[in-house]
């Protein structure tokens, strides 16, 4: 697969350019390039271990690149000064692998910890907010649970109402389904593709679930950890269509490479 | 329980059979697998080799680590292992184990460092630290300035509920160990003084060195490990949860968040504590005074007003604020520099208090050489 070349539009919001995500010596991964553009939903596949949460902490300003770019527009994350940086990221939320809620917090004062900050509301109207935000996760009712009294399920949630609680324009959740029964799952599937469409924010997701990686999946990226860099890019979809890698084929399909008519049918019916 | 056999020949077609019979089990004495290793070790000579278990009795994942080092040892050598005269099971786990194979540069080789290099990095990493430290001060200073200015942002109850637990919580600790002091200060001095008719001054020697020396330094090495450690683990385990993490993507600064109220709380609660200390050390030494020798409560009093004067209390509690800072900054520091495992975080708060009480004495001896000096 090779990778679509962005008409440097307006509707660019995130490019990364030959990245290199190293530990000291350690490469995890090398040559990323992709562009993430507005409105889209942009899932990062790979094996466990291939580097999905490295690549989303380059992303979020946490991990400095060995080597390459991470462009938010025309301006390099990385290149920024602090307080610039800190401007970008402002536009973001994240949805952290392990849900990272602030611990000696209520669930209703870690989404309201943003509001508080960034924006002038009275403390009335912040925790209606939380509120909201918490009952879009299914988490009504819950606001005044510690993240320590909640299931992991639960915590990934609220983590999830946290990351959207100043409604930001770019979204990053890693793994958000994983912990959840498949109701949840779906639940969350159509919370994602409705942040999207009614808010217009970008998604960048990493997940493994395939059900989900089909249904709303715009585009993607594989990234391999024997070839230590992305093998395709593309509408999922497309790359289970077209792909001949057996690598992401085994991926898309359960490693069951000859079944890719049957998952490529049964993903058509679901969307 | 039949004993496990291992049973190793060469067929006539040049192959290598090992034959596995008896219990292959953790429990089991097994038989020394090198002999058969070391002959498989001539490839020239080995049309390849077959292992099979025609009388396996029970087997664990004993035996699949036998198999595993008679599988890998084949494959160094360049020599193809058939193992299809296994059990299924086996055959089974085998496969799964051989599935993924391994990441390259992923194994961690043991490397011995030399002395010397050790050494260099181990001086390397201090100089690290005192960087850490200093650029640490100096984002403080700035957080600092943030809060005159209005602009810092930490939650009210967060400083209220950490001043209760590093202040008025320590108050029953404080009490003991400065009461226990003044006793102490008031015992060692008074047999000197005794010798000759001078126990009244034992009232001044208590009262001059618990405000001038011992009650900030006693009330700091209690907060060292009371709260230094608790400001540690607190925030190292914050750290291991990504919590900080989630606090820097949200543009939230954890230095005004997190280190702010804590060196707050201690600045403004250590000189409090140490005026305390003074206090029961005092009482401390009135109690040795009028009970063991002969010395009025009054007379005490006297004599302590005559001597300790308002720039003693000055020093001292100018001292506690003064330790109080350096222990909010190493506990904090040494919070946020933790590794990212439950051992990180306990040796956090492990470093946190030998940081602090370094700091604190060394500190301790520049001032009072100071004071001294300028005849304070
Ligand atoms: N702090 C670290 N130090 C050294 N290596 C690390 C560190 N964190 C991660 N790695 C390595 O980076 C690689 C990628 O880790 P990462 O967490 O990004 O994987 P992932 O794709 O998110 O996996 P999963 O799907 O299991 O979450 C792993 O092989 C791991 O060994
Ligand atoms: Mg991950």
């Amino acid at each position: 697969m090779t990778l679509e070349r962005a008409d440097a539009g307006a509707d660019e919001v995130i490019r990364v350019q030959d990245l290199t995500m190293a530990f000291g010596s350690f490469v995890i991964q090398r040559g990323l390039s992709f562009t993430v553009r507005r409105g889209e939903i942009f899932i990062v596949m790979g094996a466990s271990g291939s580097g999905k949460s490295t690549l989303l902490r380059h992303m979020i300003g946490l991990q400095r690149p060995a080597q390459g770019e991470v462009l938010y527009g025309a301006t390099s994350l990385w290149r920024a000064n602090p307080a610039k940086r800190e401007r970008l990221l402002r536009r973001t939320g994240v949805l952290f692998q392990s849900g990272a809620l602030w611990s000696s917090m209520t669930l209703a004062e870690n989404v309201s910890l943003p509001l508080g900050e960034f924006t002038r509301l009275n403390t009335r109207e912040i925790r209606e907010i939380a509120s909201l935000k918490l009952a879009l996760v299914g988490l009504a009712g819950f606001e005044d649970y510690y993240p320590s009294e909640i299931s992991g399920g639960m915590q990934k949630r609220a983590g999830l109402a946290r990351a959207m609680a100043l409604d930001p324009e770019i979204l990053f959740f890693d793994e958000p389904s994983a912990g959840l029964d498949p109701i949840s799952a779906k639940l969350l599937d159509d919370l994602i593709l409705s942040l999207r469409d009614s808010l217009g924010a970008t998604v960048i997701v990493v997940t493994h679930e395939l059900a989900s990686i089909f249904e709303i999946g715009d585009n993607s990226i594989f990234l391999d950890p024997e070839m230590k860099t992305m093998t395709a890019s593309g509408a999922p979809k497309r790359l289970l269509a077209e792909s001949d890698d057996p690598a992401l084929l085994n991926f898309l399909t359960r490693g069951n490479a000859a079944g890719r008519q049957r998952a490529a049918g049964g993903a058509t019916r679901l969307a | 329980m039949s004993a496990a056999t291992l049973d190793s020949r060469r067929l006539g077609n040049g192959v290598f059979q090992v034959d596995f019979g008896g219990n292959w089990t953790v429990g089991a004495a097994l038989p020394d697998l090198s002999a058969a290793l070391r002959e498989m070790g001539s490839s020239e000579q080995i049309g390849g080799v077959r292992v099979s278990a025609t009388k396996l009795g029970a087997w664990d994942s004993r035996f699949l680590a036998q198999l595993t080092h008679i599988i890998d040892h084949g494959r160094q050598q360049g020599i193809e292992v058939d193992t299809t005269g296994l059990p299924g099971h086996v055959q089974e786990l085998l496969r799964l184990a051989y599935a993924v194979p391994e990441r390259a540069g992923a194994r961690r080789g043991e490397s011995r460092t030399p002395l010397l290099a050790q050494f260099g990095a181990n001086f390397l990493a201090l100089l690290d630290d005192s960087r850490a430290f200093v650029e640490f001060v100096g984002l403080g200073t700035l957080s600092v300035g943030r809060l005159l200015t209005g602009r810092a942002r930490f939650r009210r109850v967060d400083l209220l509920q950490i001043v209760q637990e590093c202040g008025a919580m320590a108050l029953p600790i404080v009490s003991l160990i400065s009461l226990l002091v003044g006793l102490i200060l008031a015992f060692v001095g008074a047999v000197q003084l005794q010798m000759f008719g001078a126990q009244i001054y034992i009232a001044s020697l208590v009262g001059l060195g618990m405000a001038r020396e011992m009650g900030a330094l006693m009330t700091a090495i209690i907060v060292a490990g009371r709260t230094g450690a608790a400001f540690a683990a607190q925030l190292g385990t914050m750290n291991v949860n990504q919590e900080i993490d989630a606090f820097k993507v949200m543009g939230v600064s954890t230095f005004d968040f997190l280190v702010l109220p804590r060196m707050l709380a201690l600045i403004t609660m250590m000189p409090i504590l140490c005026l305390y200390a003074i206090l029961m050390g005092i009482v401390g030494g009135a109690i040795v005074a009028v009970s063991f020798f002969d010395i009025s409560l009054m007379e005490y009093l006297n004599e302590t007003q005559r001597v300790v004067r308002l720039r003693h209390f000055i020093i001292g509690l100018g001292k506690g604020a003064m330790f109080g800072v350096l222990i909010a900054i190493a506990g904090c520091l040494r919070g946020l520099q933790c590794g990212q495992s439950a051992a990180a975080v306990g040796s956090a708060a492990t470093s946190a208090v030998v940081t602090s009480i370094v700091l604190i004495v060394v500190s301790d001896a520049l001032v009072t050489l100071v004071l001294n000096r300028l005849h304070l």
